[in-house]
């Protein structure tokens, strides 16, 4: 931004933080130096722990104690400020420098009404009474493109959706009008359909009023997509910074090639995930697993598992019958059926019901009406013994890998407890030998047995509890958004790792996911789901290339494109036998 | 609102049953009430025309609902000790019971939340310090040596406060009260600490351990990177996220100061309904103590139902059914 001579709204010259510990300071930022200029999007990207939220946070003065600045200058137009002077500081947060944080659902207070958040900040910042605060909260919600502000504004943030909450609090941020805004990742607890909108938003808001914006991410689609100019980050350090299309186009440093190149793509479909660095070995096909009880090829069945005009209720009982009008439908005469040995992706919006269907299919909620059919029975007719053995064969792997492992158990037992539960081997002692095995299937070394899932890094914890959907032998795997916890490059692995497994043990899969370009590649065939109702289920590269659904067509135009840049390999240049 | 008050009433009715029965039903199985009536050399006789004449001979699900009846109308029978009716003698010392644990209530209330503030915002401060230092040894030791412990140093050595009674009390209806006197506001202070002290320590804790989450949680991290000044964050937006468990374990301890006073009420010969109870039990006077059961149920019900309705207030999710999160 040297050719214009307006000075920069942000100016950072040789950033560094630490955090001191008993083993000695952790410089979670070193030497950073950025600038952003007015009206322009800086982009931050890099995986979790670069530091790219430290960033962000030693501009406002939030960094967490014992966090603190510990070389550097930060310049906010111009003038320079001091994280210590804790007042100067809180004269400037809100009023000079906006915060965005990620999660809308929890960045407003639920006690209080939309109104009376934005009257409070209004009336700190601007020198307002209280009705024309009012006034002016009005027409920052206006502002935001939330319809009918007027009403609005009287409601409480549980009555509004995610994007409504997201674009509430960008009116927060902005009531004060800023010169520079930090999002950090504000998009990424959102649906793809308003993670366009809210970017769209942003872009407009800083073109507008001519207000700096520094956007952290780690999701180059969105990078690609806003930003003018992009800053890579790793452990800390800026390893590149420079126009956008440069750096995608043609990245210098080789830790910004290989995070764009573990990017998963829109655009085809590959045999396995890009991984940066070597791929690991991994004998899956191990006796034990495939020792499994195989059903008699005469009586296979056409589908595996089967929802014939299912349908679920929430929330329709009441003592007094008074709740009724709370009844919530979340799937309406759903019929899906899975093939054996085929990965079924589910795609949809929140609350769109991909998981009350994960969780009808798991057989953790009762349909209300209609039947769940695998191999063939009837669950809710079959017998408790075919029910166990039902359960048994269909595992799922969770979401959040750091809530669904047990804290106080070690890793060796969390994986030998299934084995030990569905009496598939007879003791611990014949169990510990497969558990080892197992470990080594998911790429673990045998001495992480002994250690306890606090040690253990989200990807990790993923494999462990992939490990441990193995351990009771299942024919059926249900996913539930099982990589979007993950940096992209940890989910490339577990997506291989998903994938070597299914093709190996000839599993079927239930593949939930919001993020289309993965589904596209892992699964033979999608669902779309909208409101409770399946749009469209078909090939996966049928629906990509040709949607029959126009709910599907809008879908695959919101996901946040990167173009591939040329300088990736040509799916046909990558090597075949990459397994090994 | 009206249709969740309405729904919650109803809920009510088959607690009250249900208590009414336990109460009616431990006192009609243990022990024999007629034993105490007529005396050791009464006949078989005797006792056959006592039996019929007080329908102790009809079958017991008769003399359940004669006893829900008669409660119901107000009448829960004559003390066999004094030779009253029962509900008088709990009318007469329940405003003594009343007062003391609304007063302590209060006191823990103010006291707790505002200590529970301080240590949490300033946890390396003085008062902090002492203040958590001093709660866990007096919730530690047992309630009667505090209250023994208040009576020797502030009636024994320093004279300063009486050491027992009520003191002078006014009559305003059927409500007797010594709020109105020096000597009964004198009275009241020593019972009232000690009995305040266990539920101070509580919400103290609860306060403080409440308000440490909520200053870590997303939406006060954006209230201050909005700029919003510290004392509206802390005693506006992060106060009122706090308030939300607290209410519950206050209520519940309302309940129990309330019924539980009897430790209390004993060492400062406080003329409340918890004495008399301990009283009732030396004479097994059953049907003050089938009375004092079943009116501890219905504080406690009240108080539940109360606490349910703030919640109402404090929780805007509640009033539109939305998912709480």
């Amino acid at each position: 931004m040297t050719t214009t001579a307006q000075p920069c709204v942000l100016s950072i010259r040789g950033l560094s933080v630490d955090f001191p510990s008993r083993h000695g300071a952790l410089q979670a930022v070193c030497n950073v130096s950025l600038d952003i200029a007015p009206g322009e999007i800086l982009g931050i990207v890099g995986e979790s722990g670069a530091g790219k939220s430290t960033v962000g946070a030693a501009i406002t003065g939030l960094l967490q104690a014992p966090g603190h600045i510990s070389a550097g200058e930060v310049r906010l137009s111009g003038d320079i400020i001091d994280a210590r002077d804790v007042k100067a500081m809180r004269a400037l947060r809100g009023k000079r420098v906006s915060t965005i944080f990620q999660d809308p659902l929890t960045s407003l207070n639920p006690l209080f009404t939309i109104e009376r958040q934005l009257v409070d900040t209004i009336r700190t910042h601007l020198a307002l009474s209280r009705s024309d605060a009012r006034i002016e909260a009005v027409r920052q919600l206006e502002a935001v493109g939330i319809p009918e502000p007027a009403r609005r504004v009287k409601n409480w943030p549980h009555e509004f959706s995610g994007g409504m909450r997201q674009r509430a609090v960008i009116a927060l941020a902005l009531c004060s009008q800023p010169e520079l805004i930090v999002a950090d990742e504000p998009t990424t607890a959102l649906d793809v359909t308003v993670q366009a909108q809210i970017l769209k938003l942003i872009k407009n808001l800083a073109r507008e009023r001519q207000v700096g914006v520094m956007l952290i991410t780690h999701n180059m689609g969105v990078i690609s997509q806003v930003t003018d100019r992009v800053a890579v980050m790793r452990a800390g350090e800026i390893v590149e910074l420079n126009d956008t299309a440069a750096v995608l186009g043609n990245p210098c440093h080789e830790y910004s090639q290989a995070l764009i190149s573990v990017v998963p793509r829109g655009d085809i479909k590959l045999h396995r995930f890009p991984v940066s660095g070597a791929a690991r070995n991994i004998d899956a096909a191990m006796q034990w697993l495939l020792e499994r009880d195989m059903p008699q090829s005469s009586s296979q069945p056409e589908a595996l598992v089967e929802l014939r005009g299912v349908e679920r209720v929430y929330g329709a009982t009441g003592m007094f019958g008074g709740s009724a009008r709370r009844a919530f439908k979340a799937l309406h005469d759903v019929n899906l059926s899975i093939r054996p040995g085929e990965v079924m992706g589910l795609v949809g919006e929140s609350g769109s019901g991909k998981s009350t269907i994960a969780r009808v299919v798991a057989g953790l909620a009762r349909p209300s009406s209609g039947q769940l059919i695998y191999g063939g029975k009837d669950v809710y007719a079959a017998s408790l013994e075919d029910r166990q053995d039902i359960r048994r064969q269909t595992q799922m792997v969770f979401q959040d890998p750091y809530s669904s492992l047990n804290p106080q158990m070690r890793v060796g037992e969390i994986i030998m407890e299934p084995m030990i539960h569905f009496g598939l081997v007879k003791d611990k002692r014949e169990a510990e030998p497969i558990m080892l095995e197992l470990l080594k299937a998911v790429g673990l070394e045998p001495t992480v047995a002994r250690r306890y899932p606090h040690a253990f890094s989200g990807g990790q914890r993923q494999r462990i509890s992939i490990a441990r959907t193995l351990a009771s032998r299942p024919r059926f795997l249900i996913c539930d958004e099982p990589t979007s916890a993950l940096d992209v490059s940890i989910q490339a692995q577990i997506l291989n790792l998903l994938k070597d497994l299914q093709e190996n043990l000839s599993l079927t899969m239930l593949f939930i996911s919001h993020d289309l370009p993965v589904v596209r590649q892992i699964c033979d065939r999608v669902t779309v789901l909208q409101n409770g109702q399946i749009c469209e289920s078909s090939e996966t590269e049928q629906l990509f290339k040709a949607p029959k659904h126009s709910y599907t067509a809008s879908l695959l135009s919101m996901i946040p494109k990167m173009q591939t840049p040329e300088w990736i390999v040509k799916p046909s240049e990558i090597p075949s036998q990459s397994i090994c | 609102m009206t249709g969740f008050f309405l729904r919650r009433l109803l809920s009510v009715l088959p607690v009250m049953l249900m208590t009414a029965f336990l109460s009616f039903a431990a006192f009609h199985f243990i022990g024999d009430p007629l034993q105490n009536m007529v005396g050791p050399e009464a006949t078989a006789q005797d006792r056959a025309r006592l039996a019929a004449e007080l329908g102790f001979d009809r079958p017991f699900y008769i003399q359940f609902f004669r006893f829900i009846s008669s409660a119901l109308h107000g009448d829960f029978g004559i003390s066999t000790r004094v030779g009253r009716p029962v509900l008088d003698l709990i009318l007469e010392r329940l405003p003594a019971t009343l007062e003391l644990a609304i007063l302590s209530f209060i006191f823990a209330m103010i006291a707790g939340v505002a200590l529970g503030v301080v240590t949490a915002l300033r946890p390396r401060s003085i008062l902090s310090g002492f203040s958590l230092t001093v709660s866990l040894i007096a919730v530690s030791l047992p309630n009667f040596l505090i209250g023994i412990g208040l009576i020797y140093v502030f009636a024994v050595k320093l004279g300063w406060l009486p050491s027992f009674g009520r003191g002078d009390t006014v009559k305003i209806g059927w409500w007797t009260t010594g709020l109105l006197t020096k000597t009964g506001w004198q009275a009241i202070i020593l019972p009232a600490i000690s009995l305040a002290t266990y539920q101070l320590t509580l919400i103290l804790r609860l306060v403080r351990t409440e308000m440490l989450e909520v200053m870590h949680s997303d939406h006060i991290r954006f209230a201050r990177a909005r700029g919003l000044p510290d004392r509206l964050i802390y005693f506006s937006y992060a106060l009122k996220n706090t308030m939300i468990p607290v209410v519950t374990v206050a209520g519940l301890q309302l309940g129990s100061i309330i019924a539980f006073a009897v430790v209390t009420e004993t060492v400062f010969q406080w003329p409340g309904v918890g004495l008399l109870f301990i009283n009732s039990i030396r004479f097994s006077d059953v049907p003050i103590m089938a009375a004092y059961l079943l009116i501890v149920s219905i504080i406690f019900v009240t108080i539940n139902m109360v606490v349910d309705c703030v919640y109402y207030l404090l929780d805007p999710r509640l009033r539109t059914g939305g998912v709480v999160r």
